[in-house]
């Protein structure tokens, strides 16, 4: 098991978030949380990369480290978990290069930065045309990519993605996608929280669904999209 | 045109003081959304070490201990000392910032009021009332270009002030850290998730912002060589108008506008009897912050940045 959550519990100005949740990812798998907005998947991912405090009796593991005992910076530089953040949240008074050199912050493999450098804009060549340009002027689907260009340059034991199809058209969002799954070829295991289950669900081969702070499902991606609560609720009957 | 020359140079001078420490201001702001009222008493401070190191190093070459130049006195005094300083301001930030990040900012503001009062009669406590001679480094010499006069003092403070602000600007521009604290000033929020730890790049902030200052308060000593405990505190609030002045964050904004203030004040005693000085050449600045309000270069994304 690559990665181990239980009984994780959140809480934000004493309103809890998330209510004694439970999961599970081996590696190399893709793994998605479905719900709808607000449900508590962007504060789950948070919670993995440190972001926000859990409350006691939360356990979290990753390649059996205790998740607990690494600051959020650590968590990335030491351990390899990087996170596209909702909202991707780049740096926009930074170049494309930059966002992708500040990345490499905590590394000094210079070779293999060059490499994964490369690599990335293999994927996206738009990026490297453009690499010069700040992030902030990017169209939303080139800011996807930058956003996933810098979790991959930052760690890639298992990439954590908040939303990647939001605000994407269809055919963009399909080539995101296409290089999510070539980047967990490579060995990059993924977990994905969507709003766009339809989307999530055949992209992973598993997932979750959470409901208001409890995860009230899980199966295969086909269990779920067969699920007839799973059809109503989030795949439009 | 010559008492304007002269005037300019004065000016130059001046305006290099509040353009070192108002560095200091507007870097902390830009990056921590903080408003570090100590920082002029960090001035201060950096000053009196300044002192302290200049005295011993000056000791120490007059006992034949080492044999040294006049310059590489100044050099030592100032490289020492801002070395010095910027511990100080480390600690500033570990004991009396950090475990206030989360708190309401009112309190972070108070914290600094409160540090520069207990930095100011520390230092009263530590060396008692009587003010100090800063030891002049430096022979004066006056040379006399069309009339107006310039001392190699007043050449050697702008220069080293030019030149540090010219580092900066290098180190923030293109180091690693330096991309890490534009990032910062950006969105602090996600920058962990780069492999950046935010307490890092805030002690180097007031690191870098303190060893400014002490660059400012050994230089102010050279020209003007009596030191008090207090005179951090007016020195510190002009800096602090010109930081924000010249835009949140903006190391161009806060030199401008630091040379800028230099200007107006001067050039109001230039014209004006000297007892309206700062009353005429505040109004004005106020006239310019009204039509900019978000100084020279203020970013309109400044206000989203707390979450």
């Amino acid at each position: 098991m690559l990665l181990s959550v239980e009984n994780l519990r959140v809480s934000y100005d004493r309103i809890r978030a998330l209510h004694n949740i439970s999961f599970s990812i081996d590696e190399g798998e893709i793994v998605c949380i479905i719900g709808a907005n607000g449900a508590g998947k962007s504060t789950t991912l948070r919670a993995v990369s440190r972001l926000v405090p859990v409350e006691a009796g939360t356990k979290m593991t990753f390649m059996g480290k205790d998740l607990l005992e690494y600051p959020a910076d650590k968590v990335v530089s030491k351990l390899g978990i990087s996170h596209v953040p909702e909202g991707r949240r780049l740096f926009g008074n930074l170049t494309i290069m930059e966002n992708l050199k500040l990345a490499c912050f905590a590394r000094n493999d210079r070779d293999e930065i060059q490499e994964d450098l490369k690599r990335i804009f293999m994927i996206f060549p738009r990026l490297e045309e453009r690499k010069a340009q700040k992030a902030g002027t990017l169209s939303g689907g080139e800011q996807q990519m930058l956003a996933i260009g810098r979790a991959f340059m930052s760690g890639r034991k298992i990439m954590l993605l908040d939303e990647p199809s939001m605000g994407l058209a269809p055919l963009l969002m399909l080539s995101v996608f296409d290089a999510l799954k070539e980047l967990n070829q490579e060995g990059t295991t993924i977990l994905l929280v969507e709003q766009n289950a339809r989307m999530a669900l055949q992209f992973a081969q598993r997932g979750y669904v959470l409901e208001s702070g409890n995860l009230v499902l899980e199966g295969s991606s086909k269990e779920l999209v067969d699920n007839p609560e799973v059809k109503n609720a989030y795949l439009g009957g | 045109m010559v008492f304007f020359f002269q005037n300019l140079i004065n000016a130059l001078q001046w305006g290099s003081f509040y353009a070192l420490i108002a560095l200091g201001y507007s870097m902390v702001y830009g990056i921590l959304m903080l408003f570090n009222f100590a920082h002029g008493d960090i001035f201060m401070v950096g000053a009196y070490i300044g002192f302290g190191v200049a005295t011993g190093v000056t000791a120490l070459a007059s006992l034949g201990a080492i044999v040294l130049p006049n310059w590489l006195i100044l050099v030592l005094t100032i490289i020492i000392s801002m070395f010095l300083t910027s511990f100080v301001g480390i600690l500033v930030e570990r004991l009396g910032y950090r475990p206030l990040r989360e708190a309401p900012r009112a309190s972070a503001a108070i914290t600094g009021l409160m540090i520069g009062i207990i930095l100011e009669t520390g230092n009263l406590a530590l060396l008692g009332a009587r003010r100090v001679r800063f030891p002049s480094l430096i022979e004066s010499t006056t040379y006399n270009i069309g009339g107006v006069y310039v001392t190699n003092k007043k050449i050697m403070i702008v220069g080293v002030s030019l030149m540090l602000m010219l580092a900066l600007h290098q180190f923030v521009r293109r180091s690693k850290y330096g991309m890490a604290m534009r990032a910062m000033a950006f969105d602090h929020v996600v920058l962990p998730l780069m492999g950046v730890s935010i307490n890092t790049i805030a002690a180097m902030t007031f690191a870098i912002g303190s060893a400014l200052a002490a660059a400012a308060g050994i230089l102010f000593g050279i020209a003007y060589p009596v030191l008090d405990p207090y005179m951090g505190i007016v020195f510190g609030w002009k800096a602090f108008v010109a930081a924000i002045l010249g835009g949140r964050g903006s190391i161009l904004g806060a030199t401008l506008a630091g040379f800028l203030l230099g200007f107006i004040e001067i050039f109001v005693a230039m014209i004006f009897p000297s007892t309206l000085r700062d009353f005429i050449a505040y109004s004005i600045i106020l006239l310019i912050l009204t039509f900019r309000p978000h100084g020279f270069f203020g970013e309109p994304y400044s206000a989203r940045l707390r979450l």
